[in-house]
């Protein structure tokens, strides 16, 4: 599979991250010695594997649904780069 | 007192030869001095330091203190400490004062240490020699033109330069062991889901594991006494009877199978660190172990598996900066999606930048199927690999890095180079498995070499008792690198 700088700059996209032309094209250089690395995963047959996303054979916890967790949103909105109200602000998305 | 165990310094303050606020000044001490040339910690606060010894000190008079009460310990960047700068090595937290205590954190509040400070890692994790931090390159004590590794270096530094009697860790694919291998410590990642990732940033959710990193298997023991245990709020965190993993340590080695995978001793490792392990398996044999090769023939896989999953839990993990709620935001921005592209584009270094677009792609559609869930089928396999060998052995041994510690610089510029660091420790991680470092001797440059040891899931007590064993009959943790300024 040989990336294209096409492929970069759609994943930067797909990444909200900016890339410059020329570090597109060094981005490109770099994650193609990468996914060279990644193409031997397809030298081995594993039609019938089943997928390990865990390493341990656990399930998902259920807990009583009551109300455990206090408001400290006041603490936690003074870390935010801009609030009002108790709304975080950011630039108007409908016009 | 700089080679004083855990054990040793809690003796001394249980007998009041010495204050807990005098043992945090002397480190303190220590690691101002020191830290201008290493730049192991980020942020060190004085007074937040002593009024944690002040508060371990009233323990101790109380009669309630702990096996490590009154003792400082330093915390990689990554765990939030409320009230503390938490960085994560990181220029997009670089204003962050976290408003939670991790629940490792915690754990240690309860038990009375004092956190001497954060220590300097690579970028969200993201690294195996401390060069990809904002903040700067950690210098490998030993040799200070090298790296320490990563991307726990500033912690293994802390601990080999004796600015701190032990620190914490986290380690995805290496990063608690390859930098303790390379620093000349010791250090341990235990079975996925023994100790609470919540308020550990996160980085590859499937593989990241907080552990400790200290001078001896002992002191390794005491340390995961404090960090182990049940968190209901990770929703992997594994409920289990507590354990003393102290409680193996004196056992003897007669009879013990010791699995050499043929594959860990091929290509790719450096002569030097070769001699030192086999040195060592032999020392193993002299204490009754019973050598028996074996074969994980899916061991160069590892690093492509790895550098699909953990890129791909990377990118979504790290979605979560956006400049909203917290963390850097940019000055400027046209709209909505600029603001969220300025503000990442600015947070995050290259490396950082790099894994998310390799986790970004193998996530995508038309990609995912032929590596995610590709990568995750060959996961199974290696975990299969393993299983088949612990019915072989009971423990896996081999080197912990191909190579000693590299010059700074020298891998920096390849990113693949780099990751090829990890060949011998990302597998026990994609399985889940136990693995630890403990210091072997040296390699060319008087550079340390450190072994690497694998157990089945759950056998860290046992894990310790072997590298304990070592120990007692060979000293290559008790030494520390010649440092004549402090």
């Amino acid at each position: 599979m040989s990336l294209v700088l096409e492929d970069v700059k759609r994943v930067a996209n797909l990444a909200r991250i900016e890339l410059s032309d020329e570090e597109a094209r060094t981005t490109l250089d770099q994650l193609t010695g990468i996914f060279c690395l990644i193409e031997q995963m397809q030298a081995v047959n594993t039609s019938t594997i089943v997928p390990m996303s865990h390493a341990q054979d656990v399930v998902q916890r259920l807990r009583t649904d009551v109300v455990t967790e206090v408001d400290q949103h006041e603490l936690f909105q003074s870390l935010a780069p801009q609030v009002e109200a108790g709304l975080y602000l950011v630039p108007k998305v409908i016009e | 007192m700089l080679n004083s165990s855990l054990k040793q310094l809690s003796a001394l303050l249980a007998a009041k030869k010495v204050s807990s606020v005098e043992l945090t000044r002397e480190f303190l001490r220590r690691v101002k001095v020191l830290n201008q040339e290493y730049n192991a910690f980020i942020t060190i606060n004085e007074e937040m330091s002593l009024d944690q010894a002040r508060t371990a000190d009233t323990m101790i008079a109380s009669g309630v203190a702990c096996p490590l009460t009154g003792i400082p310990i330093a915390h990689k960047d990554i765990f939030c400490t409320k009230g503390w700068l938490t960085t994560c090595g990181s220029k997009m937290l670089s204003s962050f004062i976290s408003p939670y205590d991790a629940h490792v954190i915690e754990r240690f509040n309860l038990t009375g240490t004092v956190n001497i400070g954060k220590t300097n890692m690579d970028e969200f994790a993201m690294g195996s020699s401390n060069e990809t931090s904002f903040y700067g390159p950690v210098k490998n004590p030993w040799d200070i033109t090298t790296v320490p590794g990563g991307s726990s270096g500033g912690s293994a530094c802390a601990v080999a330069a004796r600015m701190v009697p032990a620190a914490t860790g986290t380690d995805t694919g290496g990063s608690i062991r390859q930098p303790a291998a390379l620093c000349g410590v010791s250090g341990i990642k235990p079975t996925y889901g023994l100790v609470s990732r919540y308020g550990m940033i996160a980085f590859a959710s499937s593989l990241d594991q907080g552990g400790p990193i200290a001078k001896s298997a002992a002191d390794l023991a005491l340390m995961l006494n404090v960090m182990v245990g049940f968190d209901a709020r990770d929703s992997t965190s594994l409920l289990r009877d507590q354990e003393d993993y102290a409680r193996d340590l004196e056992k003897p080695l007669e009879g013990l199978r010791i699995g050499l995978p043929k594959e860990y001793f091929a290509e790719g490792i450096s002569e030097d660190v070769s001699r030192v392990v086999d040195a060592a398996i032999v020392e193993y044999n002299k204490l009754g172990a019973k050598i028996v090769e074996v074969s994980l023939p899916n061991t160069k896989l590892s690093i492509p598996v790895y550098y699909v999953l953990a890129p791909a839990e990377a990118s979504s993990n790290l979605s979560r900066f956006d400049g909203v709620r917290y963390g850097h935001r940019a000055l400027e921005y046209a709209d909505l999606n600029d603001m969220y592209q300025k503000s990442r584009t600015q947070g995050f270094g290259a490396e950082v930048k790099r894994r998310i677009l390799i986790g970004t792609y193998v996530l995508s559609h038309g990609y995912y199927d032929a590596y995610y869930i590709k990568a995750q089928k060959l996961r199974r396999l290696i975990a299969q690999d393993f299983a088949e060998v612990f019915k072989q052995c009971e423990i896996i041994m081999g080197p912990t890095s191909p190579t000693v510690a590299f010059a700074l610089g020298e891998k920096s510029s390849d990113p693949l180079q780099m990751y090829l660091s990890d060949t011998y420790t990302a597998a026990a991680s994609l399985a889940g498995l136990p693995g630890m470092s403990i210091p072997a001797g040296f390699g060319n440059g008087n550079r340390p070499v450190g072994l690497h040891i694998i157990g089945n899931y759950f056998s860290e007590a046992q894990m310790l008792n072997v590298a304990h064993q070592y120990q007692q009959v060979m000293d290559w943790h008790t030494q520390m690198p010649d440092i004549t300024k402090a």
